[in-house]
């Protein structure tokens, strides 16, 4: 994919800065001549729209924290504040609280996207460890932004996540001191989160680049997990043809979100968090946002404290290790007919996983959550090495091109008909 | 690197190390100071005390006051649930201890209110052991604030505390 730059500068101011800082055939070799597979599907449109929602995120917080204030006794009032004074303040705060709902929705669907293709083997490696590394800082990012509101599930969403950390033998309880700076979650916590919560979107942009500069080294995967053979034949400009298609794309999940942003802009919320935080009262049902759900659940699951964490923190890191665990050589689930039903078991056990994340912790709950849990590690650690070595894969096209060629001669038999 | 070079150190070869293991040093104690601004400070540190004064709880209830920024449950046990406490076998225990060692008077249990497990606070009188229940994942203690079952790994925490007098008891 890389070799000599084919941009021809026209201007002349062009040709001069071309020769000192090489930026504009940079950007024409990475976003306009750029090859990309003909035979992408929509599923291919989400590292558009994460960049998208990743600008979106940084713009609505760069503003909402020009009124907010990171204080325990001011917080609460602050973002009533921007609900009820601030211009437009309660469409921006909407637009950013849900705006992380619709991050991490694009991002599970491009992870399975990823997962269903096998977009994370050999070469691609890397290319998918840091977008794993991409993904716990927005985890990271998700959870210090929702303290900041200040109220009893921001309050108790803290003192849970920052308690998790005790469970480490001997140091965990320093290590939790160290991260509350004081013996419960006070000012200094907050104060601490939201300066946490505004650095990490700009790191984020940061490995964000290093992802899509290690898309750009490979190559992008596509449907059929066949490399690209002929470039000539095999793929068109990023620009107009991705450029368009991510476009579209980026357009119907915007509809998506003004609906989830202007007509039900609460939906996902927590009503305990209208009602300001109170370390003296725990909520009687502390539940997390829905994208922790199904971690949530993995870590109630297991009786006791460390082992408990250990599982929460192994089901988060444990597809980074995809690459090795999943052993077939044939990467797109379309060959594979056994994994692509245990890739539908997978995201069924995962949404399961959701729903018990969200329900009390015991009776059956506890119980089905104990056998999702252990399915989840089933999956990674033992089904799908073996699934490789052992599934009668079918075979694979030659090429892309001969690929589409076949898709186009059975559309044609189709219209004969 | 040759063995010759290995056998026979130069001075120079010396000097680099000592240069760069002045500077891991002079690198560490730069970013002591950037790691050690995130722990509680001193006026967090400084130990405060409170005063309750017991006068006002019934026979049956149960008080929290505020300790550090921390709850601390003050139960007044009635002959029940001291009996219960008692009269538990330590081997049914996941974390054994006496009741006894747990109370400087029976009728008065003193424990911090918060799970021992991720710091939710539990709720009085609830759960199978007439104890507390943590609503967050399920923990229940006894009437000696004792873990019974759930994923918490232990007792919930006695403070320092001592009775000033008879009705009254000083915390920290």
């Amino acid at each position: 994919m890389s070799g000599p730059s084919k941009f021809t500068p026209k201007s002349p101011f062009a040709r001069w800065l071309e020769r000192r800082l090489p930026i504009l055939g940079f950007m024409y070799d990475s976003f306009v001549a750029y090859p990309t597979p003909k035979n992408l599907n929509y599923m291919w449109t989400f590292g558009a729209i994460l960049s998208f929602m990743l600008v979106a995120q940084i713009v609505t917080g760069v503003v909402l924290a020009m009124h907010y204030t990171p204080e325990t006794t001011l917080a609460f009032a602050s973002i009533e504040h921007i609900m009820r004074d601030v211009n437009w303040g309660m469409f921006l705060r909407y637009a950013h609280a849900n705006g992380a709902s619709m991050f991490f929705l694009a991002v599970y669907l491009h992870i399975l996207r990823g997962m269903y293709y096998g977009s994370y083997k050999e070469p691609r490696e890397v290319l998918w460890i840091v977008g794993i590394a991409i993904f716990l800082l927005m985890m990271a990012s998700g959870f210090l932004g929702y303290v900041l509101p200040w109220g009893q599930m921001s309050f108790w969403a803290a003192t849970v996540i920052t308690n998790l950390f005790t469970a480490i033998p001997v140091v965990g309880q320093s290590i939790t001191d160290w991260l509350l700076g004081g013996y419960s979650v006070d000012n200094a916590t907050l104060n601490r989160f939201f300066a946490l919560h505004y650095l990490l979107p700009f790191i984020l942009v940061a490995v964000v680049a290093i992802h899509v500069w290690a898309l750009h080294v490979t190559g992008q995967n596509n449907p059929t997990g066949v490399e690209v053979k002929e470039v000539e034949k095999e793929t068109v400009p990023f620009t107009p043809f991705a450029t368009m298609k991510d476009a579209f794309g980026i357009g119907a999940f915007l509809v998506l979100y003004a609906w989830m942003m202007f007509f039900v802009p609460n939906y996902l919320g927590h009503p305990d968090n209208y009602i300001e935080a109170n370390p003296m009262v725990t909520p009687a049902h502390i539940v997390p946002e829905w994208y922790f759900l199904p971690f949530y659940a993995v870590l109630r699951a297991i009786p006791n404290k460390l082992l408990g964490v250990i599982a929460l923190f192994s089901a988060v890191l444990i597809p980074a290790a995809l690459p090795w665990l999943d052993t077939s050589k044939v990467k797109s689930g379309r060959y594979r007919p056994w994994f692509r039903k245990a890739f539908w078991v997978f995201v069924a056990v995962s949404l399961g996983l959701g729903y018990l994340g969200a329900q009390p912790a015991e009776g059956v709950y506890l119980w089905a959550a104990r056998i999702l849990s252990a399915y989840y590690f089933f999956h990674f650690l033992l089904l799908l090495p073996w699934l490789g070595k052992h599934e009668k894969t079918r075979p694979e096209p030659e090429s892309i091109s001969s690929s589409i060629a076949a898709a186009n001669a059975v559309t044609e038999d189709a219209s004969h008909v | 690197m040759s063995d010759d070079t290995i056998a026979q150190p130069h001075r120079r070869d010396i000097l680099y190390i000592a240069t760069g293991a002045m500077a891991t040093v002079a690198a560490a104690g730069a970013v002591w100071p950037l790691l050690d601004q995130m722990n509680p400070d001193a006026t967090t540190l400084a130990l405060s005390s409170t005063e309750v004064d017991l006068t006002g709880i019934v026979p049956g209830q149960i008080v929290t006051v505020k300790w550090r920024g921390k709850p601390v449950f003050v139960r007044h046990r009635t002959p029940t649930e001291i009996a219960e406490a008692e009269n538990t076998p330590l081997a049914s225990l996941p974390d054994p201890e006496a009741d006894s060692k747990r109370v400087k008077k029976p009728e008065w249990l003193i424990v911090v209110g918060i799970c021992t497990h991720l710091g939710c606070i539990p709720i009085g009188h609830e759960g199978e052991f007439d104890g507390w229940f943590c609503p967050c994942h399920g923990s229940t203690y006894d009437t000696s604030g004792r873990i019974r079952s759930g994923p918490a790994p232990s007792n919930l925490e006695v403070p320092n505390y001592v009775f000033v007098s008879d009705t009254k008891i000083k915390i920290g």
